[in-house]
């Protein structure tokens, strides 16, 4: 700990954002990175916490008091590799992550967090600027393949790690390119894509075998994977949008977010888009119905493409402005919180269930909807609060159901979980020997931190199947690190 | 008589014992019977400092030495038909026979045979008359049959007195090998006999009918009376012995018996010839410190050494360091130190050869000894002043003994031999200086060898891996030492799981915990009182003990015993001829596939060792270098620890331990715990290389020299604080002598590897160790292990001092504390389920000895609503003792509201309480803490404060740091910490590792003794820490009458300690619990106390064990403090604690979310969890469950280790035979009780007193004492207090007028408002606390000798006095004043260590000082008188400055020596008045003080002058 009273004499700054005025007119980034010395600053906040509890919050397991500590001292290398050690895509969740460990951070209680997601991007940021994506070879080489099947940070993780580990890694990609929700969920002005571009070359000399365009469970199909792989670890997401079958939904202008935000990332990327199925907010009063995270990025994107309005509306109550008593610390916090995206002009409304789309044309012209309060956890209407609000695009963001059943899934015979997710035991086995399962195919739809800490477990899991020869000492070095 | 045998944790030879003795000689006359008298009579004047057990009239033993009483002898035996040869030409045997009479005829005819053997002749045999009805039950139960033999000379007179040695080391040794084990003899000589045994010490001349005869005479009367923690009636061990009786304590002695035992083979002597074969071993086995002591000295004595020489060889002064010593008396003891380790220990011996009486103190002086010499000619020294009465005129000198120093009566010659001229007759019988000069090796003068060159990084990373390095060793411990020279501190102590129960590989070191020092001997300060202290080794081969040669001194020396990787080349290198050099590999075969047993591979490799240990010695090696160095892929290292013990204990049974010096070059040892423990298993110096080597590529600031440098310097002064703590002062004495228990290794593998160490709990052996060796091995070897990058990626997270992922786990994690508060926040009971199944569900993955344990269902369950309400039970509750200081004024309150709501007891802790807490709040609240702590320091100790408490609790050590002080820096002392501390805002507040007034088991008695006499209203509690070993303990803290006792464990947090002693001192509760309920329950003491557990306490499963393993009360600290918001920030120490719980910063302590609910809520959780386990037991009551450990039973479990573990010796049930009845909470103390057996002085001085107390008015009262009179003047000081408070009366308004000589403690805890005045003298501890009274002492007007040469009071004076004055016309003795807080005094000399750890005050010393004055002084003022230009050499000059005294420091001493001369009369201070100019006065200054004192004057100017605290 640099600065045992940091914390009593500066108090947290975040980021700028570029402005709303600005930012809206173009694709970047939306944050202004931090100086140096502001992130020193603020990683002297940090208190070495006799139980971190930022550990137990960040689902990697980041040191996260060791690195802000050598970020306070300015010895950036170390603090990289400290970093590195556990998370193998810092400058991804320095983005994109709604930092767990900030919530859980003991400055939390009374006082403001340390600004931990600053910090860990700012290193990343060094790992960029002073090239130590250098590939890490691994020592040995297992002669043992693995397939990973799906690209996403769950995906990545997995086959860095295994690769590093000395096994010959096939990472599978139905789509043309590689990231899964990386590329085609976060709009860039989250998170521009040069970053997984540069990830994607490091892992390719570390040896993964990189295969876009393949679409597993056709060809090849899931038997002859298990024929030619040693083991298979499925990273295929949850990519089962939660749909909303009411009158209307087949209606032109009703679309499931992902389509909508999969496609302008296309275009950002300069990559082809059939005009003819263009989904585009230009000009349109837009809903979203979500409020989560994917329905920001809804709500960011149509804005940067001129939307005249966009409406953000939810099922659930509005949460409180604060913590309620029932909700403690070092509990993730039920709060009202306002996105980025939101900020640049959302308007949002609680509490609202969708009954039908009103139609002209074949197209959507509003949805028709009325307030909803929850009594003993159960939905209920209150009469009279109908609703109508006009629009012209309806994008759905109400979340994902779980991975997709059929093709692989089938194929292998797994065992899904009550929940549709594919059924796995600590160690990411599923009852499928010799197969393996991680990140939203297991767990269901989550955070992409949790996504690379399930790649990094699960590939753990992998190695030590690969290894059982050596299983007395194994076992028992893994209970030490369990 | 043996004692019991070992029954589940009681272990007989763990017993302790300290005492009251004396001796009376008379150097003129022919012997008398008036003597003899005089002897009895100390006896019974001493008696308070004995102890009786469970029987009342059944002493520990008491005991006298006389002059063979030859008229006497001559008579009684005439009367028989035997007639005596003349005296001188006869021995006569005291011996202690069966009671069976054909077993006595065995006996008998052993000591016949032994006597014929050395061809003496068989005079006859008496029987000693006694009269059995004067004894207890169950000392005449254990009565052996007394007789004396009579020896006829038929040798040389010199030879005899070795002959009658020779034949009564015969008999012993015949008489053990023919199984009769009562045979004891308890003195057989032509001089001397004794007569010891059972009765009260009052009682032993109506015992012994021989010391009432008239023709019963002597020159010498040397008495004992015996204070032991056990009740065990054991009539020989009785002192005195045959040589010496003993005070105190020999905390070496297991080190003392191993080197002993190596030396034996050695031993050659022409005076015993082919004999010395009887006498071994030396040291009989079974007997107490005292009696193997005993067995050396009277052993080294007929071998031909005079008794002086022995006593200065065996516990030599402080030399080291000691620029007043003459070099001959240096030289003598620097010799001699290559012979013989000391006997280290507080010690006041007494010893007799007959011809000469001695009494001798140890080099820390820390047993009182008191000397008379009178016109008459008698020569009295005794434990305390006052134990024989003397008309004033007659007493020429008074004195007391000093550290080290030696009072020798020659009866032969009819005087005293002085100190100095004895000495410097044995320094300069050879020629010590010479031999030393031309023998010594020298480190720094050995030629130099080229610079060891640094490993490469991939060989230090591997080697990192292979030790098991984690990255918390580099920069939690070893960059904080190399870059500050000193340990790091933590916080919050300890709950990460035992070493055997972690499942990741744990060095060796970890299995074993260090003991340390408590009641029955006292830690030492090792910084304060460094000058005893030494870590100078010797390393080589030893001789012959009784002999004398130059070469026995052909040793290594070494300064400090960590030797640099370039120090070892150059040793290595052997430079010398005679003095060659062995390194043997230290390193074992890995095992090839699988199936093969590591164990044995590893068994092998340790027989291999300690056979090439044993051939290089044969080959002439004076030093064997231990080496792991050259690791490979094929060779593992051998635990260095194992392997250094292995070889140490295989060469002390082959009799070649002494031919050589043992060096360990190890990676693994890395920690201050590793080093201790290699010194303490054999080692004599240890080189840690690797982490030599870590350091050096650690990126710091510091050149690599003076990292190296600062590293040393950080492990030296961490191992003399381990040596302190068990009060060892030379690392030569701590070598080899094992001060450390092991948890969960198995018996026949300790007995093999490291024996004589105590386990409780089995577990692993030879194989595991060898698989958690070879773990760390393989992981160094893994494929792609090069390509690592750097060190921190290299190694294991560690996660040991504080949880972290991927770390080691923690009872306190995330989890558990987020659901604790939100449970007591929420009052939500899932939460508090989740929390506490977290905690106690550790089957596969246990943290705790408890945690490998289940309940086992002996009788039917119960309903849950029979069980008493939580709310009776919560009344047994206590809250853990944390300073106000160490926590929050808000966390502190809290704590004491909460508690004081629910009937519980919160715990002030050490320092103090704002008086305006004793005052209930109007809502009915209380903030005053039940318990009102007193620990070494006193700070805020007062009678006002003492009387406002339900429990006083003496702290003796503390879990996470037993054995140690503490330094509560200045710059956290504000103003009201300073207020209810009684001291100084920004004074450093330092707490010493021992109380100055216990240094053994009858101090603590006094001083329980002194509580209960300021208020009798108040339970007394003891507060210990479990150790093996510390049932014994507790059994004599019942003895001295204490009414509850604390066994805490080791995991207990603090606000700060170093970390190696949060690790690695003490031991789980469970263990000390059960031994300390066992033993007192096998010597029928359980009822008489309650016993409270402590430590780590969290859940009712937690509390339930605890009552089933014998506990009655249950005390939690950090669980309620993390109920009141603790997160476990483990930054106390940093002040910065930013839940406002430990910090004194008013920024953060505005953020203190407690509140009494919730630490309510969380005490009756813990109540109704522990109630629905107490219904599924079938108890209704928490008093029916305790101690029924019959329901314990271990736990299945799949966890590797925790499998192993076998708890039948802890879980032993109590014999049904020794029942007991717990006490009730509720249970009125017996303070009442003890006070009522007090002197009736008390009670007419509260009658006398009766008119001041109750209406203030004026009282003048005579009194007559003597030294039984203790705590004179508390009982009326406590009755002030509680009436008039803080404030208390007048001044003056009370006048005792005493005469005599106190007893210990006069004037303690005195109040404002008496004036004590006390013609005579008074014993230690005089003003004790001191509040506001003012004491004079001064000689009676009649005496003769001059006030100012002699000795006046005791050691240990004004200790942590607060307020009041105090004038002596005398010297006192040592530690004057020390702790004093505000107390102004004047003295006209005083001891070593004066004004020590003083914050306040202003004290005027009249004449000399000891040594060390004002060391720790961080306050108040001293004057001192130096005419002779001596202080500056005896200053301890760290704290302080000597300086000239201003004008205003005139007036105010000459102010003060008029005081002094008006209440004392004093002729010195006349004489000071009278020539003041010519008198040479220097002023001492603490640094801090004058700050403070320059702050204040710029805040308000001219308010200075006064300078009282």
């Amino acid at each position: 700990m640099g600065d045992p009273r940091g914390f009593l004499k500066t108090t947290r700054v975040e980021e700028d954002e570029r402005p709303v005025e600005e930012r809206v007119r173009d694709w970047r980034e939306i944050t202004v990175h931090a100086s140096a010395d502001d992130v020193k600053a603020q990683a002297a906040r940090c208190m070495d916490c006799g139980i971190p509890f930022c550990h137990q919050g960040c689902p990697l397991g980041n040191l996260i008091p060791e690195w802000n500590d050598l970020v306070y001292r300015g010895k950036l290398e170390e603090a990289t590799r400290r970093l590195l050690a556990t998370n193998n895509f810092p400058e991804v969740t320095g983005r994109v992550c709604p930092a767990p460990c900030e919530a859980s951070c003991t400055l939390n209680i009374r006082d403001e967090p340390v600004t931990i997601k600053t910090v860990e991007r700012s290193i990343s940021d060094a790992i960029f600027a002073h090239g130590s994506l250098t590939p890490q070879l691994s020592a040995v080489r297992t002669g043992k393949r693995v397939a990973v099947v799906g690209s996403g940070p769950a995906g990545l993780a997995c086959a860095q790690q295994l690769a590093r580990a000395g096994h010959d890694v096939v990472l599978f990609e139905r789509d043309s390119r590689l990231g899964g929700l990386l590329r085609f969920g976060i709009p860039d002005f989250k998170m521009e894509k040069g970053i997984l571009d540069a990830r994607l070359e490091q892992m390719a000399a570390e040896g993964v075998t990189l295969q876009a365009n393949t679409n597993v469970g056709v060809d090849p199909t899931g038997e002859q994977l298990l024929r030619e792989y040693d083991a298979v670890a499925l990273t295929i997401g949850s990519r089962i949008p939660r749909d909303l079958p009411i009158p209307g939904r087949q209606l032109a202008g009703v679309h499931f977010a992902m389509e909508f935000l999969s496609q302008q990332n296309d275009r950002i990327a300069g990559v082809p888009v059939d005009e003819s199925k263009a989904i585009l907010a230009a000009g349109k009063n837009v809903i979203v119905i979500g409020g989560g995270d994917t329905g920001s990025d809804c709500v960011g994107t149509s804005f940067r493409q001129g939307a005249a309005s966009v409406t953000q509306i939810e099922l659930m109550p509005k949460p409180s402005l604060v913590r309620v008593p029932a909700n403690p610390w070092p509990e993730w916090p039920l709060i009202l919180r306002t996105s980025s995206s939101q900020e640049e002009g959302a308007e949002r409304d609680w509490a609202i269930s969708t009954k039908s789309f009103r139609e002209e044309n074949g197209r959507v012209t509003g949805i028709e909807a009325h307030r909803v309060t929850f009594e003993g956890g159960k939905m209920v209407a209150i009469g009279g609060t109908d609703l109508v609000i006009p629009c012209d695009l309806v994008l759905l963001a109400m979340g994902f159901v779980g991975p997709e059943r059929t093709g692989l899934v089938e194929q292998l015979g797994l065992m899904l979980d009550p929940r549709g997710n594919v059924r796995t035991d600590a160690s990411g086995a599923t009852n499928v020997p010799g197969v393996f399962a991680a990140g939203d195919a297991s767990r269901g739809q989550s955070l992409v931190v949790w996504a690379i800490a399930d790649g990094r477990r699960v590939a753990a899991g992998v190695d030590a199947y690969l290894r059982r020869a050596r299983a007395e000492s194994v076992a028992f070095a893994a209970r030490a690190s369990a | 008589m043996p004692l019991p045998p070992a029954r589940g944790l009681y272990d007989p030879s763990l017993e302790r014992d300290a005492c009251g003795l004396g001796f009376v000689a008379d150097l003129h006359r022919p012997p008398s019977h008036d003597v003899v008298a005089k002897g009895v009579e100390i006896l019974r004047r001493l008696a308070h400092r004995g102890a009786a057990g469970c029987d009342p009239c059944t002493g520990d033993g008491a005991g006298i030495l006389l002059h063979i009483p030859h008229a006497y002898f001559e008579r009684v035996l005439g009367r028989a038909g035997i007639e005596l040869p003349n005296a001188g030409d006869y021995g006569v045997g005291q011996c202690f026979l069966s009671r069976n009479p054909s077993v006595r005829a065995m006996e008998v005819r052993v000591i016949e045979d032994a006597i014929r053997h050395h061809n003496q002749k068989v005079i006859g045999w008496r029987d000693v008359p006694v009269d059995p009805s004067v004894l207890g039950p169950l000392a005449r139960a254990s009565m052996p049959v007394f007789r004396q033999v009579f020896i006829g000379r038929m040798c040389s007179v010199p030879a005899f007195e070795r002959t009658l040695f020779m034949i009564r080391k015969r008999a012993s040794s015949s008489a053990t090998q023919a199984g009769l084990h009562d045979c004891y003899i308890a003195s057989l000589s032509s001089r001397t006999v004794v007569y010891k045994g059972l009765p009260l010490p009052e009682r032993l001349g109506a015992f012994f009918a021989d010391l009432r005869a008239d023709d019963t005479r002597s020159k010498l009367a040397l008495v004992h009376s015996r204070f032991s923690t056990n009740t065990f009636p054991t009539w020989e061990r009785a002192h005195p012995y045959r040589r010496i009786a003993h005070n105190g304590e020999i905390n070496t002695l297991r080190g003392n018996q191993t080197w002993m035992r190596a030396r034996e083979s050695l031993l050659a002597s022409e005076a015993f010839g082919e004999h010395i074969a009887d006498f071994k071993p030396i040291i009989r086995p079974g007997g107490s410190d005292s009696a193997s002591l005993d067995n050396v000295v009277d052993f080294l004595v007929a071998s031909g050494r005079s008794i002086a020489h022995v006593m200065m060889m065996l516990v030599p002064e402080a030399w080291e360091g000691q620029p007043e010593m003459p070099p001959e008396r240096r030289a003598f003891y620097e010799y001699h130190a290559s012979l013989v380790e000391p006997w280290d220990g507080p010690a006041a011996l007494l010893f007799t050869d007959g011809i000469r009486v001695g009494a001798t103190l140890d080099r820390n002086g820390l047993r009182p000894l008191k000397y008379v010499v009178t016109a008459s000619g008698y020569v009295v020294a005794a434990s305390e002043f006052g134990v024989l009465d003397f008309e004033a005129d007659d007493i020429v000198e008074k004195g007391r003994l000093q550290p080290g120093r030696m009072l020798l009566v020659d009866f032969a010659q009819g005087r005293i031999v002085g100190d100095d001229e004895i000495k410097h007759e044995v320094a300069t019988q050879k020629p010590y200086v010479n031999w030393l000069e031309s023998n010594k090796i020298d480190l720094h003068a050995l030629p130099g060898v080229p610079a060891v060159a640094s490993m490469d990084a991939l060989e230090r990373r591997r080697l990192l891996r292979v030790f098991g390095y984690t990255r918390e060793d580099t920069h939690t411990l070893l960059v904080p030492m190399a870059t500050n020279g000193e340990e790091p501190t933590g916080s919050m102590g300890t709950d990460a799981p035992l070493a055997v129960l972690s499942e990741r590989p744990n060095p060796l070191f970890r299995y074993f915990k260090q003991q340390f020092a408590q009641v029955t001997n006292p830690p030492i300060d090792p910084i304060r009182e460094k000058l005893v202290m030494t870590l100078v080794s010797c390393l080589g081969g030893e001789g012959n003990l009784l002999v004398e040669t130059p070469k026995q001194c052909r040793l290594l020396e070494l300064e400090q015993p960590i030797l640099t990787n370039d120090d070892l080349a150059k040793i290595v290198a052997e430079p010398l001829q005679d003095f060659k050099v062995a390194v043997l590999p230290m390193l074992f075969d890995v095992p090839e596939g699988h199936g093969t047993d590591p164990g044995a591979s590893l068994q092998s490799a340790l027989e291999d060792l300690c056979r090439a240990a044993e051939q290089a010695i044969d080959g002439n090696a004076s030093l064997l270098v231990l080496s792991d160095r050259g690791v490979t892929e094929r060779r593992a290292p051998i635990p260095s620890l194992l392997g250094t013990s292995a070889v140490h204990h295989h060469l002390a049974r082959v009799g070649k331990r002494m031919r050589a010096g043992l060096l360990v070059e190890t990676g693994e040892a890395r920690e201050v715990a590793d080093v201790a423990l290699l010194i303490g298993y054999g080692a004599g110096a240890v080189n840690p290389y690797l982490a030599f080597e870590s350091i050096a590529a650690t990126d710091m600031a510091a050149p690599a020299r003076e990292r190296a440098e600062h590293y040393i310097h950080a492990l030296d002064k961490g191992l003399l604080k381990v040596m302190s703590k068990m009060g060892i002062s030379c690392l030569s004495s701590y070598q080899g002598a094992q001060i450390f228990e092991a948890i969960g290794i198995r018996k026949d593998a300790i007995e093999r590897w490291f024996p004589g160490t105590a386990s409780r709990v089995g577990g692993i052996g030879l194989a595991e160790i060898a698989r958690e060796s070879l773990m760390k091995h393989a992981s160094a070897f893994e494929p792609g292990f090069d390509r690592i990058a750097s060190d921190d990626d290299v190694v294991d997270v560690g996660g040991v001092y504080a949880w972290r992922v991927g770390g080691e786990r923690h009872l306190w994690n995330p989890g558990t504390v987020a659901n604790l508060q939100k449970a007591v926040r929420l009052e939500d009971q899932r939460a508090y389920d989740h929390y506490a199944k977290a905690i106690n569900e550790q089957h596969d993955a246990p943290f705790t000895l408890r945690g490998c344990w289940a309940f086992e269902s002996t009788r039917p369950a119960i309903p849950v609503d029979e069980v008493e309400p939580a709310a009776m039970i919560v009344r047994r509750f206590a809250t853990g003792a944390m300073s106000f200081g160490s926590i929050s004024r808000e966390a502190h309150e809290n704590l004491a509201i909460a508690m004081n709501r629910i009937g519980g007891r919160s715990n002030s802790g050490e320092g103090g309480e704002d008086e305006a807490r004793f005052v209930p709040l109007p809502n009915g609240d209380s903030k005053r803490s039940a318990i009102k702590q007193v620990a070494s320091a006193r700070f805020g100790v007062t009678a006002h404060y003492l009387v406002n408490a339900d429990e006083l609790q003496i702290k003796i050590a503390q879990g996470a740091k037993p054995g140690e002080g503490g330094q509560l820096p200045g710059h956290k002392v504000d103003e009201h910490i300073a207020r209810v501390r009684h001291s100084v805002p920004g004074v450093t507040l330092i707490s010493p590792p021992p109380h100055h007034d216990i240094y053994s088991i009858e101090d603590l008695a006094q001083l329980i003794y002194d509580l209960k006499a300021v208020n009798p209203r108040a339970r007394v509690s003891v507060k210990l820490v479990s150790e093996t070993g510390v049932g014994t303990i507790a059994a004599g803290v019942a003895k001295a009458k204490a009414d509850t006792i604390q066994i805490a464990g080791h995991d207990g947090g603090t606000g700060a300690s170093p970390l190696s002693s949060i690790q690695h001192a003490g031991t789980p509760w469970e263990l000390g619990l059960a031994e300390t309920h066992h033993v007192l329950a096998l010597n029928g003491l359980r009822s008489r106390v309650r016993i409270q557990a402590d430590g780590q306490l969290k859940t009712g499963r937690d509390v339930a064990f605890a009552a089933l393993l014998g506990a009655d009360e249950f005390g939690f600290a950090t669980a309620p403090l993390v109920a009141s918001g603790c997160i476990m920030m483990r930054k106390c120490h940093l002040n910065t604690c930013p839940v406002g719980v430990a910090t004194q910063d008013p920024v953060l302590r505005a953020r203190f979310q407690g509140t009494p609910e919730h630490v309510i809520n969380f005490f009756f959780f813990v109540a109704e969890e522990l109630r629905t386990i107490m219904a599924s037991l079938g108890f209704a009551t928490l008093s029916e469950m305790v101690g029924h450990s019959e329901c314990v039973i271990p736990r299945e479990t799949s966890h590797p280790k925790a499998r192993l573990l076998d708890f039948r010796e802890l879980l032993t049930p109590v014999n049904p035979e020794d029942s007991f009845l717990p006490k009730e909470t509720m249970d009125a103390p017996a303070g009442e009780d003890l006070l009522s057996q007090a002197r009736p002085t008390d009670e007419a001085l509260l009658e006398g007193t009766r008119l001041s107390l109750k209406y203030g008015e004026p009282t003048t009262m005579q009194i007559q004492l003597c030294n039984a009179d203790r705590a004179f003047g508390a009982r009326l000081a406590g009755e002030l207090a509680r009436k008039y408070g803080a404030e208390g009366l007048r001044e003056g308004t009370i006048v005792i007028e005493a005469t005599g000589t106190a007893g210990q403690s006069f004037g303690a805890f005195a109040t404002r408002g008496m004036l004590l005045v006390l013609e005579g003298d008074a014993n230690d501890y005089v003003g004790k606390s001191l509040s506001g009274g003012v004491l004079a002492v001064r000689p009676p007007a009649r005496s003769s000798f001059k006030a100012h040469e002699n000795v006046i009071i005791g050691n240990t004076c004004l200790y942590g006095a607060t307020t009041g004055k105090a004038f002596f016309a005398g010297r006192a003795g040592e530690r004057f004043a020390v702790r004093n807080s505000g107390a102004v005094s004047v003295v006209e000399g005083v001891g070593d260590h004066g004004c020590e750890y003083m914050t306040g005050g202003t004290v005027v010393v009249l004449g000399p000082t000891g040594r060390n004055f004002a060391a720790g002084m961080s306050g108040g003022l001293a004057f001192v008188l130096d005419d002779e230009r001596m202080l500056a050499g005896r200053v301890s000059k760290a704290m302080v400055d000597l300086e000239p005294l201003t004008p205003e420091d005139e007036e105010l001493v000459q102010r003060l020596v008029k005081e002094h001369e008006e209440h004392t009369r004093s002729a010195r201070a006349r004489y000071v008045l009278s020539t003041w100019s010519k008198r040479r006065f220097v002023k001492v200054m603490p640094h801090e003080w004058r700050r403070v004192l320059q702050s204040r004057a710029q805040q308000n100017a001219g308010k200075v002058a006064g300078a009282h605290g």
